[in-house]
């Protein structure tokens, strides 16, 4: 071939493969207008003001998936409604918890180069009141039952080619003076009762008993651990194997969380299982499928979690017992948070 | 981010012939760099953009497009590196029959990893979305050791650092557009992922297209020719028996043992001096940037200095980087100055493995050769990053680190001497000669 029949050659395959690319892009790009739209047959969304301040009915916040103008904002519905109207705040984030007048809101920045990640504090009224960089992709937000201890765990990816070693980052901030332990891998670890160090150690999944004492995920040599955490002492001490994403129940006696089960599928080896932490005795719950999500109590006796969904995921509850069925709650709706 | 993390150098060129011969370089500068390498640096531009592409948007994918927690993603890693090791060997190995047969393995490897690209549209569990990495990370095992060959083949000894310092630096540069090509895309689409897959398959398939449009079939010209018997699989593994070849393979693999691989030494800077996490991201970033900056004047300089004095250099480099994390001192001076000498170790450590190895092999063996260097390093370096996080678990980071600095120093120490007293031998000075002749004439 000659030089120039290369250069021919060339020019045509940057054509042709140039057309593929940007066809496939202006598809994609296309999509904006089809959310943009209201979603058929989809929960009626409205703008509106939503508040952590105590009020008459019990409300259940979470981040409206519907399509539409409101996607992606937290949205407030009765509680004993779920499934009716919801009220958009205008204020958009991928994962969100709130207690006690205090909410952590993880939010994506879209910046000219590569999305950058922030966790956000908010007020009762969903005001800004203080926030942090945040080092990856946010996956669990929990705010502590008092409001003054927010934590949340991002997902911090491989740095080598076709890489898959995958990290989490958990930090813990005190509301009060803004004090930030960005890295609970730090804390002194004991492990069956012994001092552990290793380079492989991955936190993640808070959840708050107080200010001082939570609880997490603790992952080292390919097997995970309940742990105990205290924020004053610095110290994780691990209480049990196989618990994911750990959430305390309201009266502080039990631990939902998803287990590894033996024999499930990997690719979908997570089922919903309650652990009581007197007895350490595990139930599982009448929730039979893959579950990847940080339960929420709703009250002692009722678990709430997202499954996919249609338009991204879908909320389900279950009884805590082991008792019932799954039944769903709401759909096009991920991280839950009830506010009294 | 994409460092080169499974090549890297001893020095061959020994310090010896071109620094006694300084005066005799002047000529051939304008070819110093073969039109060859620029193709195929021009291909790995190419090739990474499309990879790098992925790399940067794979974790928001599985996490926020299919709702997945990608830990424990890793867990093939281990089985990869054996898998990948093997096929690489088996690269080099096949590459060596002569005629074009380095352009049609490297072609197959860029190939599978291109074919890999749109496949991801189509895997939605983390099982299939791993195995095409597998998949991926084999294409990339099988073009490695051809195309240094190719690039060995392509160019006068006497430049062969700065050669692959050039490839190196494009290399790094198409690793660092491909994170700003994939985010343009996810920028001005929604959700989309599936955009930036098929941007990422055609622009992999235009990389092999330059491969197979502008790389000549017969890099080394004569040289290949008279090797057209393919050479069997014994007279591969009989390079080790060469005495040369053997030193280096053993000085790389030694030094490879005590190089804490990268992401060790993230955490080690996050941890011990106190990187924020938020900044932990830039962290490769600054690596590369050393890297790419540094790649040509530390190749050209291991041409005039000798490639292993350069090569040992750099690992003083990473023994000062080492250091700095022990050190009390903190702070992002501290952070910056350890970046830069990590950039600054692979600028001088990466392509002049490869430019000493060629050195050493034979013109029929260039692809075996390139491939039982660089596994025995990648190997060695494995077996480090195992050995490192026992270390950890045992004692803890700042032990764990101490105690591999201390074994760079002796390796360091072993590998100069080695070095020094092999600089005469027979089979060396014969290249060296060779290297001269090329040089005057």
């Amino acid at each position: 071939m000659t030089h120039t029949s290369r250069l021919a050659v060339l020019l045509a395959a940057v054509l042709l493969l140039g057309a593929v690319g940007a066809v496939a892009v202006l598809r994609a790009a296309d999509r904006s207008g089809s959310r943009d739209r209201q979603q058929a047959g989809g929960p009626a969304v409205h703008a509106g003001s939503v508040s952590l301040r105590p009020g008459a009915d019990r409300r259940l916040l979470v981040r409206n998936l519907a399509w539409g103008p409101h996607r992606d904002e937290i949205a407030s519905v009765p509680a004993g409604r779920p499934q009716g109207p919801r009220t958009a705040s205008g204020v958009k984030c991928l994962r969100f918890h709130a207690a006690a007048g205090t909410a952590i809101c993880l939010q994506a920045e879209h910046g000219a180069l590569e999305d950058t990640y922030r966790a956000v504090v908010l007020d009762a009224h969903l005001h800004e009141l203080h926030r942090f960089p945040a080092a990856g992709i946010p996956t669990r937000a929990r705010v502590s039952p008092s409001g003054h201890r927010v934590a949340w765990t991002v997902f911090v990816s491989g740095d080598s080619y076709a890489g898959t070693n995958f990290s989490t980052r958990t930090a813990i901030v005190d509301t009060r003076t803004w004090a930030i332990d960005d890295n609970l891998e730090r804390y002194a670890v004991v492990k069956d009762g012994r001092p552990y160090h290793a380079s492989d150690i991955n936190v993640w999944g808070v959840t708050f008993a107080d200010d001082t004492r939570f609880y997490a995920t603790l992952a080292t040599g390919g097997r995970t651990y309940l742990v105990r955490g205290d924020a004053a002492a610095r110290t994780l001490t691990t209480l049990h194997r196989n618990v994911e994403c750990p959430s305390l129940s309201p009266d502080g006696t039990r631990i939902a969380y998803k287990k590894r089960a033996p024999g499930a599928s990997p690719d979908a080896p997570w089922r919903l299982y309650v652990l009581d932490l007197r007895t350490m005795a595990e139930t599982a719950t009448a929730e039979h499928r893959n579950i990847d999500d940080q339960a929420l109590w709703a009250d002692d006796a009722t678990l709430v979690y997202a499954l996919p969904g249609d338009y991204g995921s879908d909320l389900w509850t279950v009884p805590a017992n082991g008792s019932g069925a799954a039944r769903r709650l709401m759909t096009s709706a991920v991280a839950p948070a009830y506010v009294r | 981010m994409y460092l080169a993390d499974s090549r890297n150098g001893t020095t061959r060129e020994t310090s010896g012939t071109a620094a006694a011969a300084p005066g005799s370089i002047r000529p051939g500068r304008r070819a110093a760099v073969p039109g060859t390498v620029l193709a195929l640096g021009a291909v790995s531009l190419i090739t990474d953009v499309s990879a790098e592409m992925i790399t940067a948007v794979l974790p928001l994918y599985v996490v926020t497009a299919l709702g997945l927690s990608p830990l424990g993603f890793g867990l093939l890693d281990g089985i990869n590196n054996g898998v990948g090791a093997l096929v690489r060997l088996a690269g080099g190995h096949l590459a060596d029959g002569g005629g074009r047969r380095h352009k049609v393995v490297a072609g197959l490897g860029y190939g599978l990893s291109a074919v890999c690209k749109p496949l991801l549209l189509v895997a939605h569990g983390l099982p299939v979305i791993s195995a095409v990495l597998a998949a991926d990370r084999t294409g990339k095992g099988l073009r490695t050791a051809p195309r240094d060959a190719m690039i060995s083949l392509a160019t006068r000894p006497e430049h062969r650092g700065r050669a692959f310092g050039v490839h190196r630096a494009m290399d790094t540069t198409g690793a660092l557009l491909g994170p700003l090509a994939a985010f343009a895309v996810l920028r001005a689409t929604v959700d989309g992922y599936d955009a930036v897959f098929t941007v990422s398959g055609c622009v992999a398939a235009l990389g092999v297209l330059v491969l197979v449009l502008f790389v000549p079939g017969r890099a080394g010209g004569a040289d290949t020719a008279p090797a057209a018997a393919r050479p069997a699989l014994r007279d591969s593994l009989a390079l080790l028996r060469r005495p040369a070849l053997r030193r280096l393979t053993l000085c790389a693999a030694l030094l490879g043992l005590t190089t804490v691989s990268d992401s060790f030494l993230y955490l080690l800077l996050q941890r011990e001096l106190g990187v924020p996490a938020h900044l932990f991201p830039l962290l490769p970033l600054g690596t590369a940037a050393v890297f790419l900056l540094l790649a040509v004047p530390l190749g050209a300089l291991a041409d005039r200095i000798g490639r292993r004095r350069l090569f040992l250099a750099g690992h003083v480099a990473l023994l000062l980087a080492y250091g700095l994390v022990l050190s009390p001192l903190g702070g992002a001076p501290a952070v910056v100055a350890v970046l830069v000498l990590h950039g600054a170790f692979y600028a001088a450590t990466d392509g002049v493995l490869a430019a000493a190895t060629a050195g050493v092999v034979p013109a029929g063996h260039q692809g075996a050769g390139q491939a039982l260097v660089g596994t025995g390093q990648a190997l060695a370096r494995f077996v480090c990053s195992l050995a490192f996080g026992a270390a950890w678990s045992l004692w803890d980071a700042r032990a764990a680190l101490a105690v591999t600095a201390a074994g760079l120093a002796v390796s360091a120490v072993v590998v100069a001497r080695v070095l020094r007293t092999t600089e005469g031998t027979p089979e060396e000075s014969d290249d060296d000669r060779r290297t001269g002749n090329e040089v005057s004439g």
